[in-house]
């Protein structure tokens, strides 16, 4: 696309797509180190990850601030207009993943590095593997402008929320088994449904990749596979 | 005749065809144009523009200068035959007639299609005449009465009469720039237009004054057919249902206008809206 006349008003565009670009990059970072010092038990890594939530805080409200600028200032309009709200959309995401990220990382913290069986750890790291992946390429589909490639992360959802049902019942078995276990397992299926929880947030920023493209907003309605909320657990006895 | 127009055929006319966006829920056709060109001279102003206007609604015409959007307004009320040298080709339909049908009396046709223009231009008269000149000269009142009963209802319309209703009798040109430019739209409506044509006019006027006669515009649509030509994109976008976007003579793009300010079809829509024209 051409440039604007105004020059000024091109480079605050810019400045804004590249700290959205930089918040995607620590996000990932974040939700990256938070499941590395879950699957490993490192308390250390945990406990950097806590305080750099905050940055991810503070460039979301940088990039609020600027975008708010930009519509006072400029008015944008069609593409521009729907730029603009991409930035202040996919900031809030990145924002709640990096919130998410340190909650696990607390988590980390609370259950004191332990894990209980390397069966859960390869359920967990694989969940995290797939979001990470999701949301690396919805960064990537919203840097490229490639509405084929958001198309795709949002039918990958699915397969996120498939692998949190699968782990649900499987904490609940070794919670039922012994209830030593009752307070651990809570911790991980928090992380669970944390990691559940990033992956809806880079659908949400899929949905805003497709809008930014096309002007057009999707079809509400998408196949669900998480049915955690319809589980009922047969207690013993 | 015949000679000029074919000497003229010569100008390059690039095919384009328009792109339109259907209103969800369409309104019935006031004013068609199908495929008007004009020229002046040997020059060509305008390509072969067709559009559908609706009735009861505000449409905007926006585009850079020199793009064609008051070339083609004028044609709506036939004011380019004041131009010595310009030629209108094409058809041009109100309610179904042809405005350029040899029989139709031009004075007549201007009272249904009224104007108002970038720049506030009342009568040096006062308040009152300014509004009772158009129905006086179309006979549209039987007794004193009647045109005082059509002055106060068209200043009323236009959302005047309460600033000027002590002082009807003092010259209109006392008023503010957007004083003045509500009495030419109270003198436009006074002889009960079905369409009223717009050229910027609120180009001259500050922010305040430009609100009320946008305030004005919108309940106005409610009686009367309204087409705004305006150099203020979110003009357009605030104040009409359809837009129609021109450029170098041509028809462009038409369509809702919340479609065309959020997503317009075109490019060339996109480039001047977003302000990357060059």
């Amino acid at each position: 696309m051409s440039e604007h006349t105004v020059s000024a008003y091109e480079e605050e565009l810019r400045v804004l797509a590249g700290k959205i670009a930089e918040m995607g990059g620590l996000a990932e970072i974040l939700v990256a180190d938070a499941v590395k010092a879950l699957t490993r038990g490192d308390l250390a890594l945990a406990k950097r990850v806590i305080p750099e939530d905050r940055r991810l805080d503070q460039m979301q409200r940088e990039i609020e601030d600027a975008a708010i600028l930009v519509i006072a200032r400029r008015q944008p309009m069609a593409s521009d207009l729907r730029e603009v709200v991409s930035f202040l959309r996919i900031a809030n995401d990145l924002e709640r993943i990096g919130d998410l990220a340190k909650n696990i990382a607390k988590r980390v913290i609370a259950i004191d590095g332990q894990m209980i069986s390397k069966k859960l750890t390869v359920g967990l790291d694989h969940m995290a593997e797939i979001a990470l992946q999701q949301l690396n390429s919805v960064l990537d589909a919203y840097g490229n402008k490639d509405d084929a490639l958001a198309l795709e992360v949002r039918l990958g959802d699915d397969e996120i929320d498939a692998l949190y049902t699968s782990l649900f019942r499987e904490l609940l078995t070794y919670m039922m088994e012994d209830p030593r276990n009752i307070s651990q397992c809570t911790h991980l299926l928090f992380c669970a449904k944390n990691l559940e929880r990033i992956g809806d947030h880079a659908t949400n920023v899929a949905e805003t990749v497709h809008y930014v493209i096309t002007g057009e907003m999707m079809d509400p309605d998408r196949p669900k596979a998480d049915t955690t909320s319809l589980e009922r657990v047969a207690l013993p006895g | 005749m015949a000679d000029v127009a074919l000497a003229t055929r010569d100008v390059p006319t690039p095919e384009f065809q328009t792109v339109r966006t259907p209103d969800p829920h369409p309104r019935p056709t006031k004013v068609k144009a199908d495929n008007v060109k004009v020229f002046y001279g040997q020059k060509q102003a305008l390509n072969g523009v067709s559009i559908d206007i609706p009735v009861k609604s505000v449409t905007a015409f926006i585009g850079p200068s020199g793009c064609g959007k008051s070339t083609f307004l004028r044609c709506l009320n036939r004011m380019n035959d004041t131009i010595d040298g310009c030629r209108v080709e094409g058809e041009i339909l109100l309610d179904n007639r042809d405005i350029y049908d040899a029989s139709l009396d031009v004075v007549e046709l201007r009272a249904r299609v009224g104007m108002v223009f970038q720049k506030p231009n009342p009568f040096p008269k006062s308040i009152f005449d300014n509004v009772a000149y158009g129905p006086k000269i179309h006979g549209l009142a039987r007794s004193k009465a009647e045109l005082e009963e059509i002055v106060v209802s068209s200043l009323q319309k236009a959302s005047l009469f309460n600033e000027v209703k002590d002082r009807l009798h003092e010259p209109g040109t006392g008023l503010s720039g957007g004083q003045q430019q509500r009495l030419c739209i109270a003198r436009t409506i006074a002889v009960s237009p079905d369409v009223i044509l717009m050229d910027e006019p609120c180009s001259a006027l500050d922010p305040i004054a430009t609100a009320k006669v946008e305030e004005l515009i919108d309940e106005l649509r409610e009686n009367f057919t309204i087409v705004i030509v305006t150099h203020s994109m979110q003009q357009a976008a605030r104040v009409s249902q359809r837009t129609a976007f021109f450029h170098l003579g041509t028809l462009v793009e038409e369509g809702p206008t919340d479609h065309v300010f959020t997503n317009p079809s075109e490019r060339r829509t996109q480039d001047y809206i977003t302000g990357r024209f060059g």
